[in-house]
């Protein structure tokens, strides 16, 4: 009961409490700026596409303003946006008028979980196994080479990363297709052909995040183990001739990795917001894709959308993360 | 002066010094230019590299060398003024945390965290939509000053809560000292060098927001940075048009920059860690 009431309530009401704030100012931001929102997007909107059909623009801001209701009080206001939040609705897309924005999200949202929680996962571990073996022996030949590998690797921004290896494997020696998800014109069906096309196109950007998130990953646990090591447990444990590989494993990567496995819980949540670059440079049909339309074509539904359910993403994911920890690290107990 | 030589003695902070300083050089050189960074058709389009544009010009007919001087003089501008932004956000709010404690500690420390948490960078693009066409040098640095000061705070707060239980605070209280001058006299001192060590990795986060928001067309694409000459770059379609060198320009010069940061940070925070410092004592 102690724990209930001692750890639990705060850390649910904190959940709660910075979820609410975030999507407070998702909702004060086009509201705080001067003049009326509705005709900003619209004004925004048609400077950029010139060629919009007045009538269409016409029902548009007719629906923007039944969306956003701006004739009532603040207050009003946000009532209906947390209404409107609970059912899912975050209105019509403004780009592919009138498709709903939960619509879209749902059908990239497959093709970014797919591509982000295998290279997370992958990454996550090659960087933390590898980085765990080059903290704990600094001297060996071949860790040392990898380590001055990810000092290189690591400052590279992503774009430029991207776009090296889209140059050098699909434009140069090309193995592997340009963009896209798929082939265009096939359907996608549980076929080996069909399976393989996918896995073809999702390759590049697939590695291009996993080799990044090996560096950062590396670099964190390298320094983390370093400091493990030199712990008194382990130098006890050293004097009293316990194997070697048993020190690394249980005494070395079982204690580093506690604080990695926040880390963790922050990409996995992240994995709602796309990514972005990499989306980008491939053309991956994904969220983040998805999100770079939303921001060329100005469709601020879309955007607030994402936005969104990033961050419910994002919060959630640390909750679970923090109510699991003690499956993880015994010496945290709730009592 | 004795912190600088021996850092020079590491020999990853003297790579990242060197290159930084030839990155300072195209700055100052940037005030030299002979023409307006923002205007077109000042040079023959699409030449390549030779004595008279060293580094060719671009399609918009502007000298890339010229551009890239500005570039760097703008993205280093852009990120010393968010840096020096953040950290006055940051000291004040660790200080004042750390020191008063109770609910003022627990309300700021609740934003802080929230910063951690939520999606910043798609905020930052939320408002940006909005504001594209304000998005000058100032507000770029005042919309990423705002939002990047969360991680100093907590660890300028932490810092503090151990100052505050130690024999000079106790000295300091009952020998009449006002709060304020115990706060930033005798504790800033102490506060200084982890500011110094995180400056640097956030200065390297700005640079690369800033080409982020470039290259998805949320900035004023007008003023050359880092960012808006690769935009360029790409959407004239340099790359299939083989003008590599307008292309290579930004890429090179920024992954230089991040480089550079990335070292000299690196060999900060080695110079800071005490178990470091022991082995370098030993060493000598």
């Amino acid at each position: 009961m102690r724990f209930i009431r001692r750890y639990l309530v705060p850390r649910l009401l904190q959940y709660v409490l910075v979820t609410v704030l975030g999507i407070t100012v998702v909702f004060a931001i086009p509201r705080l700026l001067p003049g009326d929102p509705v005709e900003n997007m619209v004004a925004t909107l048609q400077a950029r596409s010139a060629n919009l059909d007045p009538a269409a623009v016409e029902k548009m801001i007719h629906t923007l303003r039944e969306m956003y209701g701006l004739d009532q009080g603040l207050f009003q206001q946000y009532l209906t946006f947390w209404k409107r939040l609970f059912a899912g609705d975050f209105g019509p897309s403004l780009f592919v008028f009138p498709t709903p924005v939960i619509q879209l999200i749902g059908q990239s949202l497959p093709w970014t979980a797919a591509l982000l929680l295998v290279t997370t996962l992958l990454g996550w571990t090659i960087g933390n196994i590898l980085g765990g073996l080059t903290g704990y022996f600094p001297d060996a030949r071949v860790l040392k080479i990898l380590d001055g590998a990810v000092m290189l690797i690591r400052p590279i921004p992503y774009y430029v990363f991207a776009l090296t290896l889209l140059i050098l494997f699909a434009y140069l020696l090309p193995v592997f297709p340009l963009g896209g998800g798929y082939t265009v014109g096939t359907k996608i069906t549980l076929t080996w052909s069909s399976v393989r096309d996918v896995l073809r196109h999702a390759f590049l950007p697939a590695l291009s995040l996993t080799v990044l998130l090996v560096a950062s990953t590396f670099q964190t646990m390298r320094l983390i183990i370093r400091g493990v090591t030199e712990e008194d447990y382990v130098r006890y444990a050293k004097i009293g001739a316990v194997k070697e590989g048993t020190i690394f494993t249980k005494y070395g990567m079982r204690n580093a990795i506690l604080p990695q496995i926040t880390g963790l819980a922050l990409s996995l949540g992240g994995i709602f917001g796309g990514a972005l670059i990499t989306e980008m440079v491939f053309g991956y049909p994904g969220l983040g894709f998805l999100l770079y339309r939303a921001i060329v074509n100005v469709d601020y539904n879309l955007l607030m959308g994402i936005t969104t359910i990033s961050i419910g993403a994002i919060t959630t994911s640390i909750l679970v993360v923090d109510l699991l920890y003690p499956l993880f690290d015994p010496r945290i107990r709730f009592r | 002066m004795r912190t600088l030589r021996e850092l020079l003695r590491n020999g990853w902070f003297s790579v990242g010094a060197a290159i930084l300083l030839v990155l300072a050089v195209l700055v100052v050189l940037s005030f030299f230019a002979p023409d307006d960074p923002t205007a077109w058709r000042v040079a023959p389009r699409d030449l390549r590299p030779s004595w008279e544009h060293l580094l060719g010009t671009d399609s918009k007919g502007q000298d890339v060398f010229w551009q890239m001087t500005f570039a760097v003089r703008n993205s280093l501008a852009v990120a010393l003024l968010a840096a020096l932004i953040s950290r006055a956000i940051a000291v004040t709010v660790g200080l004042v945390a750390g020191y008063s404690g109770g609910v003022v500690d627990r309300g700021l420390m609740f934003i802080n965290d929230a910063l951690l948490v939520l999606p910043l960078f798609l905020l930052l693009v939320l408002l940006a939509m909005l504001v594209r066409e304000q998005m000058s040098i100032l507000s770029m640095a005042v919309m990423f000053g705002i939002v990047g000061w969360a991680w100093d705070a907590r660890l300028i707060r932490s810092q503090i809560l151990s100052l505050r239980e130690r024999e000079f605070t106790y000295t300091a209280i009952l020998s009449g000292t006002p709060v304020h001058k115990l706060v930033f006299r005798e504790y800033f001192p102490f506060v200084l060098p982890l500011l110094l060590a995180t400056l640097i990795s956030y200065m390297a986060w700005v640079v690369g927001m800033e080409i982020t928001l470039a290259l998805i067309g949320l900035t004023d694409l007008r003023i050359p940075t880092l960012g808006s000459v690769l935009k360029w770059a790409i959407d004239y379609q340099a790359m299939l048009l083989r003008l590599w060198w307008w292309v290579f320009a930004p890429i090179v010069a920024s992954v230089a920059l991040f480089v550079a940061l990335y070292l000299i940070s690196v060999s900060i925070s080695d110079y800071l860690d005490p178990r470091a410092r022991i082995q370098r004592v030993r060493a000598r």
